[in-house]
Protein backbone atom coordinates (compact mmCIF):
# COMPACT_ATOMS: atom_id res chain seq x y z
CA UNK A 1 0.00 0.00 0.00
CA UNK A 2 0.92 3.82 -0.71
CA UNK A 3 -0.34 4.70 2.49
CA UNK A 4 2.51 3.69 5.04
CA UNK A 5 1.41 5.11 8.00
CA UNK A 6 -2.35 5.97 9.38
CA UNK A 7 -1.46 8.47 12.14
CA UNK A 8 -3.52 10.92 15.13
CA UNK A 9 -1.18 13.74 16.01
CA UNK A 10 -2.96 17.14 16.96
CA UNK A 11 -0.02 19.06 15.50
CA UNK A 12 -0.94 18.18 12.15
CA UNK A 13 2.07 18.73 9.53
CA UNK A 14 4.81 19.40 11.98
CA UNK A 15 8.68 18.27 12.49
CA UNK A 16 8.15 14.46 13.14
CA UNK A 17 5.90 14.14 10.45
CA UNK A 18 7.47 15.92 7.82
CA UNK A 19 11.06 15.01 8.53
CA UNK A 20 10.76 12.60 11.32
CA UNK A 21 9.21 9.95 9.36
CA UNK A 22 9.12 11.19 5.89
CA UNK A 23 12.56 11.15 5.64
CA UNK A 24 13.05 7.19 6.53
CA UNK A 25 9.92 6.17 4.90
CA UNK A 26 10.76 8.30 1.70
CA UNK A 27 7.48 10.16 1.95
CA UNK A 28 6.20 12.00 -1.10
CA UNK A 29 2.62 13.00 -0.29
CA UNK A 30 0.39 13.17 3.27
CA UNK A 31 -3.04 13.80 2.94
CA UNK A 32 -4.25 15.59 5.88
CA UNK A 33 -8.16 14.87 6.52
CA UNK A 34 -9.46 17.29 9.00
CA UNK A 35 -13.16 19.05 8.08
CA UNK A 36 -11.88 22.30 9.46
CA UNK A 37 -9.03 22.75 7.30
CA UNK A 38 -10.40 21.01 4.36
CA UNK A 39 -12.47 23.99 4.13
CA UNK A 40 -10.54 26.81 4.92
CA UNK A 41 -8.13 28.24 2.13
CA UNK A 42 -6.11 30.18 4.98
CA UNK A 43 -5.41 27.17 6.84
CA UNK A 44 -4.36 24.72 3.99
CA UNK A 45 -1.53 27.43 2.89
CA UNK A 46 -0.54 27.26 6.04
CA UNK A 47 0.31 23.82 6.15
CA UNK A 48 1.78 24.09 2.75
CA UNK A 49 4.31 26.00 3.84
CA UNK A 50 5.28 23.91 5.91
CA UNK A 51 6.61 20.75 3.70
CA UNK A 52 9.39 20.76 1.63
CA UNK A 53 8.86 20.97 -2.37
CA UNK A 54 8.91 17.29 -3.09
CA UNK A 55 6.39 16.79 -0.89
CA UNK A 56 2.60 16.91 -1.79
CA UNK A 57 -0.01 17.93 0.67
CA UNK A 58 -3.88 16.71 -0.02
CA UNK A 59 -6.57 18.33 2.20
CA UNK A 60 -9.62 15.83 2.46
CA UNK A 61 -13.10 16.28 4.94
CA UNK A 62 -13.18 12.67 6.35
CA UNK A 63 -16.55 12.30 3.28
CA UNK A 64 -14.08 13.04 0.86
CA UNK A 65 -10.86 10.76 2.10
CA UNK A 66 -13.35 7.71 2.38
CA UNK A 67 -13.89 8.47 -1.09
CA UNK A 68 -10.46 8.95 -2.19
CA UNK A 69 -8.70 6.09 0.09
CA UNK A 70 -8.58 3.71 -3.06
CA UNK A 71 -6.68 6.30 -5.16
CA UNK A 72 -4.24 7.10 -2.09
CA UNK A 73 -3.51 3.52 -1.04
CA UNK A 74 -2.82 2.80 -5.12
CA UNK A 75 -0.40 5.66 -5.35
CA UNK A 76 2.86 4.75 -6.87
CA UNK A 77 4.61 7.15 -3.88
CA UNK A 78 4.91 6.48 -0.80
CA UNK A 79 2.65 8.64 1.72
CA UNK A 80 0.58 9.22 5.40
CA UNK A 81 -2.72 9.72 6.21
CA UNK A 82 -2.91 12.83 9.01
CA UNK A 83 -5.86 13.18 11.30
CA UNK A 84 -5.94 15.36 14.43
CA UNK A 85 -7.87 13.40 16.66
CA UNK A 86 -8.91 9.97 17.52
CA UNK A 87 -12.81 10.88 16.74
CA UNK A 88 -11.98 11.96 13.06
CA UNK A 89 -9.49 8.40 12.23
CA UNK A 90 -12.99 6.35 13.83
CA UNK A 91 -15.20 8.50 11.25
CA UNK A 92 -12.99 7.62 8.41
CA UNK A 93 -12.61 4.24 9.27
CA UNK A 94 -16.33 3.56 9.63
CA UNK A 95 -16.67 5.21 6.22
CA UNK A 96 -14.11 3.02 4.47
CA UNK A 97 -15.25 -0.06 5.25
CA UNK A 98 -12.26 -2.28 6.73
CA UNK A 99 -9.54 -0.13 4.52
CA UNK A 100 -8.04 0.94 6.95
CA UNK A 101 -5.71 -1.92 9.16
CA UNK A 102 -3.30 -0.38 11.23
CA UNK A 103 -3.77 3.21 13.78
CA UNK A 104 -0.88 5.10 15.08
CA UNK A 105 -1.35 7.35 17.97
CA UNK A 106 1.75 10.04 17.42
CA UNK A 107 0.74 12.86 19.74
CA UNK A 108 -2.60 13.78 21.94
CA UNK A 109 -1.37 16.44 24.23
CA UNK A 110 -2.71 17.58 27.40
CA UNK A 111 -5.62 19.50 27.80
CA UNK A 112 -8.30 19.25 30.58
CA UNK A 113 -10.04 16.14 31.03
CA UNK A 114 -7.12 13.92 29.66
CA UNK A 115 -4.91 11.54 31.44
CA UNK A 116 -1.05 10.83 30.78
CA UNK A 117 -0.64 7.39 29.29
CA UNK A 118 2.98 8.17 27.70
CA UNK A 119 4.92 11.61 27.50
CA UNK A 120 2.99 12.46 24.57
CA UNK A 121 -0.37 10.99 24.77
CA UNK A 122 -2.84 11.95 27.15
CA UNK A 123 -6.56 10.39 26.42
CA UNK A 124 -9.69 11.28 27.67
CA UNK A 125 -12.19 8.38 28.71
CA UNK A 126 -14.47 8.53 25.69
CA UNK A 127 -11.04 8.68 23.27
CA UNK A 128 -10.00 5.29 24.76
CA UNK A 129 -13.24 4.15 24.66
CA UNK A 130 -13.09 4.80 21.11
CA UNK A 131 -9.41 3.02 21.03
CA UNK A 132 -10.24 0.11 22.78
CA UNK A 133 -13.84 0.55 19.67
CA UNK A 134 -10.72 0.46 16.70
CA UNK A 135 -8.97 -2.33 17.92
CA UNK A 136 -12.04 -4.88 18.69
CA UNK A 137 -12.65 -4.30 15.08
CA UNK A 138 -9.29 -5.92 13.95
CA UNK A 139 -7.08 -2.68 13.40
CA UNK A 140 -3.81 -2.51 14.60
CA UNK A 141 -3.67 0.03 17.24
CA UNK A 142 0.01 1.39 18.67
CA UNK A 143 1.26 4.64 19.71
CA UNK A 144 4.78 5.82 18.66
CA UNK A 145 5.98 9.18 18.00
CA UNK A 146 9.20 8.56 15.84
CA UNK A 147 10.16 5.52 13.68
CA UNK A 148 13.18 5.24 16.07
CA UNK A 149 10.58 4.34 19.20
CA UNK A 150 9.36 1.42 20.18
CA UNK A 151 5.44 1.11 19.08
CA UNK A 152 3.75 0.73 22.41
CA UNK A 153 0.48 -1.70 21.68
CA UNK A 154 -2.74 -0.20 23.05
CA UNK A 155 -2.55 -2.72 25.87
CA UNK A 156 0.37 -0.76 27.08
CA UNK A 157 -1.06 2.15 26.22
CA UNK A 158 -3.77 2.22 27.88
CA UNK A 159 -1.93 0.84 31.29
CA UNK A 160 -0.12 3.70 31.14
CA UNK A 161 1.14 6.69 33.77
CA UNK A 162 -2.18 7.58 34.62
CA UNK A 163 -3.93 3.65 35.35
CA UNK B 1 8.30 45.68 29.24
CA UNK B 2 11.52 43.76 29.28
CA UNK B 3 14.66 44.10 26.46
CA UNK B 4 13.67 41.45 24.92
CA UNK B 5 13.81 41.51 21.04
CA UNK B 6 13.07 38.43 20.21
CA UNK B 7 12.08 34.95 20.41
CA UNK B 8 13.34 32.04 19.45
CA UNK B 9 11.49 28.81 19.77
CA UNK B 10 11.96 25.27 18.62
CA UNK B 11 12.37 21.80 19.10
CA UNK B 12 13.78 20.20 22.48
CA UNK B 13 16.21 22.33 24.39
CA UNK B 14 17.16 23.94 20.39
CA UNK B 15 16.62 27.72 22.35
CA UNK B 16 18.19 26.61 25.26
CA UNK B 17 21.29 25.61 23.30
CA UNK B 18 21.34 28.52 20.96
CA UNK B 19 20.42 31.17 23.14
CA UNK B 20 23.88 29.81 25.58
CA UNK B 21 26.23 30.02 22.65
CA UNK B 22 24.80 33.23 22.06
CA UNK B 23 25.38 34.48 26.09
CA UNK B 24 28.39 32.62 25.58
CA UNK B 25 29.66 34.92 22.71
CA UNK B 26 28.34 38.09 23.06
CA UNK B 27 27.68 38.22 26.76
CA UNK B 28 24.09 39.12 25.92
CA UNK B 29 21.74 37.14 27.51
CA UNK B 30 18.68 40.00 27.79
CA UNK B 31 17.70 39.86 23.85
CA UNK B 32 16.22 36.74 23.36
CA UNK B 33 13.60 34.43 25.23
CA UNK B 34 13.43 30.89 24.39
CA UNK B 35 11.08 28.69 24.08
CA UNK B 36 10.25 24.83 23.45
CA UNK B 37 7.54 22.62 21.94
CA UNK B 38 7.90 19.97 24.00
CA UNK B 39 5.12 18.30 25.47
CA UNK B 40 2.71 20.64 24.06
CA UNK B 41 -0.12 20.77 21.34
CA UNK B 42 -0.13 22.95 18.28
CA UNK B 43 -2.89 25.27 20.49
CA UNK B 44 -0.49 25.24 23.52
CA UNK B 45 2.83 25.88 21.48
CA UNK B 46 0.64 29.29 20.12
CA UNK B 47 -0.22 30.36 23.76
CA UNK B 48 2.32 30.13 25.18
CA UNK B 49 4.06 31.81 21.88
CA UNK B 50 1.29 34.33 22.82
CA UNK B 51 2.04 34.77 26.34
CA UNK B 52 5.97 35.80 25.55
CA UNK B 53 5.52 38.13 22.60
CA UNK B 54 3.12 39.77 25.31
CA UNK B 55 5.20 40.06 28.16
CA UNK B 56 7.75 41.01 26.40
CA UNK B 57 6.65 43.09 23.39
CA UNK B 58 9.11 41.48 21.17
CA UNK B 59 8.03 41.47 17.26
CA UNK B 60 10.49 39.33 15.88
CA UNK B 61 10.35 35.60 15.96
CA UNK B 62 13.09 32.63 15.54
CA UNK B 63 12.13 28.59 14.87
CA UNK B 64 14.12 26.08 14.08
CA UNK B 65 12.17 24.30 10.85
CA UNK B 66 9.88 25.26 8.65
CA UNK B 67 7.65 22.57 9.05
CA UNK B 68 7.97 23.00 12.89
CA UNK B 69 4.92 23.77 15.20
CA UNK B 70 6.57 26.36 16.73
CA UNK B 71 6.36 27.75 12.64
CA UNK B 72 2.67 27.40 12.44
CA UNK B 73 2.48 28.85 15.55
CA UNK B 74 4.32 31.73 14.70
CA UNK B 75 2.50 32.17 11.39
CA UNK B 76 -1.07 31.67 12.89
CA UNK B 77 -0.07 34.62 15.19
CA UNK B 78 1.75 37.05 12.66
CA UNK B 79 -1.78 36.49 10.81
CA UNK B 80 -3.20 38.50 13.40
CA UNK B 81 -0.22 40.74 14.23
CA UNK B 82 1.10 41.46 10.35
CA UNK B 83 3.78 43.19 12.17
CA UNK B 84 5.60 40.60 13.33
CA UNK B 85 8.50 39.34 11.73
CA UNK B 86 9.32 35.03 11.43
CA UNK B 87 12.43 33.81 10.52
CA UNK B 88 13.05 30.23 10.44
CA UNK B 89 15.43 27.72 10.00
CA UNK B 90 17.66 29.87 12.42
CA UNK B 91 21.58 29.23 13.11
CA UNK B 92 23.98 30.44 15.36
CA UNK B 93 25.45 33.12 13.19
CA UNK B 94 21.34 34.74 12.26
CA UNK B 95 21.31 35.12 16.14
CA UNK B 96 24.54 36.72 17.00
CA UNK B 97 23.89 39.00 14.22
CA UNK B 98 20.50 40.20 15.26
CA UNK B 99 22.24 40.33 18.45
CA UNK B 100 25.32 42.62 17.47
CA UNK B 101 22.62 44.98 15.13
CA UNK B 102 19.86 44.98 17.87
CA UNK B 103 19.87 48.63 18.32
CA UNK B 104 18.77 49.20 14.55
CA UNK B 105 14.91 48.54 13.92
CA UNK B 106 14.41 45.02 14.24
CA UNK B 107 12.38 45.05 10.44
CA UNK B 108 16.51 46.02 9.36
CA UNK B 109 18.07 43.62 11.99
CA UNK B 110 16.37 40.70 10.48
CA UNK B 111 16.84 41.10 7.32
CA UNK B 112 20.64 41.32 8.09
CA UNK B 113 20.86 38.80 10.34
CA UNK B 114 18.98 36.25 7.87
CA UNK B 115 21.45 37.10 5.06
CA UNK B 116 24.08 36.32 7.67
CA UNK B 117 22.55 33.41 8.95
CA UNK B 118 22.42 32.10 5.06
CA UNK B 119 25.98 33.11 4.27
CA UNK B 120 27.16 31.19 7.30
CA UNK B 121 25.77 27.76 5.71
CA UNK B 122 28.79 26.72 3.45
CA UNK B 123 30.11 23.08 3.29
CA UNK B 124 33.98 22.16 2.26
CA UNK B 125 36.01 19.00 1.84
CA UNK B 126 34.06 15.58 1.11
CA UNK B 127 33.46 13.79 -1.79
CA UNK B 128 33.23 16.43 -3.81
CA UNK B 129 36.22 18.41 -2.51
CA UNK B 130 38.50 15.88 -2.95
Amino acid sequence: MALELYRIDDRLIHGQVVVGWGQPLDLRFIVLVDDEVAASDWEQELYRMGVPPDMDVYFEAVDTAASNIEKYQNDERRGLLLTGDIGTMTRLVDATDGAIRHVNVGGIHHRPGRTQRLRYVFLAPDEETQLRELAARGLEVTAQDVPAAKPVPLDELLAGVGA
Amino acid sequence: MSNFRAIVAGHGTFAEGMLSAVEQITGRSDLFLGLTNRDLSAQGVEALMRDRLAATGATVIFTDLPAGSCTMAARRIQRELPATAVVTGVNLATLLDFAFHAEAGDAEAVEHAADKGRAALVVTGGKRGA
